[in-house]
């Protein structure tokens, strides 16, 4: 971790930042709960003990930038701005998700926020990134792109062609690697010789650093530093934000594969405990402030899930629908 | 005999080869220490131990081109890739690799490689957990392509695969895992211990490729169909109160052309069902081969019931997946006196 220590600028910021987490996390929680229910179907991966990651980075980076996600995304399209009501209904599969209940939970997209979406195939992402930075370049456009992906795609061809493309072209591209230390059951050092990401990354000649995924603070400070250099015109870098997933990899897994214990150890240094800790310790905020915006965060998934219960499906004579383009009249 | 559902049918094949043949090697994502993300890999690690049951990176392009060395050079590895939706960064070493080896050697090298992948919809797994991409694989010289419809055959195939010593890619109908389906997805799951195809035996035997199977004899109308969807077709045949003859193809390549022609001269009315997009799918190969051999039996052009010519949709699976109503107009078509 050789990111420097970072801290809040005061009551504003903290309050942001602890917001933008507690929706997630409401969000995540309510998820799990309709997902019982079967309102919520299919395969579904929850962020839960990640959410300093998203909400760091996405406080850390412009409006204008591109942002590219995985299958675990929710956090993601959340912190980046993306209506709750229209992320809740696409889980739902109703027409007016944020990706008209094409995609679900998975397939997240919204253009006005430049979110070019979730993918399930792992690593898939990535050379979409390079793509969307070398347009960035060739068009001189001032946006970055900022491709979210795990550990287990480190693995995969895409990432090693993608570093070495957006090296080789010095590309405006900030690889982060939400490295939550299992690719869904398997441990990064039973599948990685070297399990150090961003060593690799420094073998493409990419600058690298692991940051401390649980603190939202060295998450913000790390992914500033790095966009304004890439901005700068630096070319590509790499942060591996160093988290854990709270809950299972999707609804199916029963967690053979690690103990409860080291769940729970993870848990008591979670990022929504530790912020609000050292919030509270620094006089920025008070247990009231805290169950306001945590209430705030019910009544905002409440309306969400209102939104999406009442949404209407999809015509079924709509489906076959952009499969190609459709010709103007 | 044994009850058993087709993941432990599976497992059971891959036990009685490793146990039998020490050439014989599994490897894939989640294999090994999970187990499988279907469990159908679940205690071969603890039995044979991780240099006969190899956990593998997410690297499906890795595990292929693995394999064909390893089969290349005296193995018999059988690699799982999770999902047949993530087999594509592997289809370059398929198709140019895999395919082709004993053919541009002229026969001096082979690579008995068979690749497990579960395939098809039914489990609202949505674009990339659903697809059966069979046809994409068919079209490759050189590949044999497997598709069980029950856990019998799903075990005597994969033993037949993976001795045989040509490149298989053994497609897993996912929906199929736990019991048949006969295409109500509102109706409570039936298990295979109430279906004759849940009868197992422990030991070796092989199901050979290239075999269809007459699953139930009729006489008024020949469907011609393979894995989840021969339950299906089964089912709504009944409903709709035919006396159909239903052929599972099960080996895809080799084809068991005749077998389905035979039956169709009989019955003289087809319909040809998959899972898969219509356009250019494995039935539009089944079409022409039976378009071919049985012209002059035909009473009525031949019927398909397929998925939609889409991706694999999210909430409308059960819209999109070939449902009894859509047998139903096929029937409907098929059998109006000629």
């Amino acid at each position: 971790m050789n990111a420097p220590a970072a801290g809040p600028a005061g009551r504003e910021h903290g309050l942001a930042l602890l917001r933008g987490m507690l929706r997630i996390r409401a969000f995540e929680d309510r998820c799990y709960q309709l997902y019982g229910e079967r309102k919520i179907r299919g395969f579904l991966h929850l962020y839960n003990g990640e959410e300093a990651v998203a909400v760091g980075a996405m406080r850390a980076l412009d409006a204008g930038d591109a942002i590219v996600a995985t299958y675990r995304e929710h956090g993601h399209a959340l912190a980046r701005g993306v209506p709750m009501d229209r992320v809740m209904a696409e889980l739902y599969g109703k027409q007016s998700g944020c990706s008209r209940g094409r995609g679900g939970s998975m397939h997240l997209f919204d253009v006005a926020k430049r979110f070019y979406g979730g993918n399930a195939i792992v690593a898939a992402g990535l050379p979409v990134a390079v793509g969307l930075a070398l347009a960035q370049k060739l068009r001189r456009e001032p946006a970055i792109t900022a491709c979210f992906f795990g550990d287990g795609a480190v693995a995969e061809g895409e990432f090693h062609e993608s570093l070495n493309l957006a090296a080789l072209w010095r590309l405006p591209v900030l690889f982060l690697c939400e490295n939550n230390r299992y690719a869904m059951g398997t441990a990064l050092d039973r599948t990685e010789a070297e399990t150090d990401i961003a060593a690799k990354a420094r073998g493409y000649r990419i600058d690298a650093a692991a940051v401390d995924g649980m603190d939202v603070f060295a998450v913000e400070a790390a992914v500033g530093r790095a966009a304004a250099a890439i901005r700068g015109g630096a070319g590509p870098a790499l942060l591996e934000l160093r988290t854990y997933r709270f809950r299972a990899h999707s609804m199916f897994d029963p967690q053979l594969y690690r103990d409860k214990s080291e769940v729970e150890a993870w848990q008591r240094k979670g990022p929504l405990i530790t912020l609000t800790t050292r919030l509270k310790a620094e006089g920025l905020i008070t247990e009231d402030d805290f169950r306001r915006l945590e209430a705030e965060a019910s009544a905002e998934v409440d309306a969400a899930v209102a939104f999406a219960e009442s949404a209407p499906w999809e015509p079924v004579a709509d489906l076959a629908r952009f499969v190609y383009a459709e010709r103007s009249a | 005999m044994a009850q058993m559902n087709m993941t432990q049918a599976l497992n059971s094949a891959m036990d009685v080869m490793l146990g039998r043949d020490p050439a014989v090697v599994l490897m894939g994502e989640d294999i090994g220490y999970f187990g499988g993300v279907f469990r159908v890999t679940d205690g071969l690690q603890r039995k044979y131990g991780a240099h006969r049951v190899l956990d593998t990176p997410i690297a499906e392009g890795g595990i292929v081109a693995a394999a064909i060395g390893m089969a290349v050079n005296g193995l018999r590895p059988v690699a799982e890739i999770q999902f047949a939706d993530y087999i594509y960064p592997g289809f370059d070493q398929i198709t140019s690799e895999l395919a082709r080896l004993r053919y541009r050697s002229a026969g001096d090298f082979y690579a008995p490689v068979t690749i497990r992948t579960p395939c098809g919809g039914g489990i609202r797994g949505g674009q990339t957990h659903s697809q059966s991409p069979e046809a994409v694989f068919t079209h490759v010289c050189g590949l044999k392509v497997l598709m069980p419809s029950n856990p019998y055959d799903a075990k005597g195939l994969l033993i037949a695969a993976i001795e045989d010593d040509d490149p298989v890619i053994f497609f897993e109908p996912k929906r199929l895992y736990n019991g048949p389906f006969d295409g109500d997805p509102a109706k409570p799951a039936s298990p295979w211990s109430t279906h004759p195809k849940g009868e197992v035996p422990e030991g070796h035997y092989r199901v050979p490729l290239g075999k269809a199977e007459i699953v139930r004899p009729g006489r008024d109308l020949t469907i011609v169909s393979y894995g989840t969807m021969v339950h299906v077709a089964a089912a709504a045949a009944s409903a709709a109160g035919l006396d159909a003859e239903i052929v599972d193809v099960r080996s895809l390549v080799p084809l068991d052309a005749d077998t389905i022609c035979e039956s169709v001269r009989k019955t003289g009315r087809c319909v040809i069902a998959h899972e898969a997009t219509r356009f250019s799918g494995f039935g539009a190969e089944l079409l022409s081969v039976i378009q071919e051999e049985c012209f002059w039996d035909l009473q009525a052009p031949i019927q398909r019931v397929t998925g939609w010519d889409t991706p694999y949709p999210h909430a409308f699976e059960w819209e999109y997946f070939p449902s009894p109503a859509r047998f139903a107009t096929a029937f409907r078509t098929v059998m109006e006196p000629a």
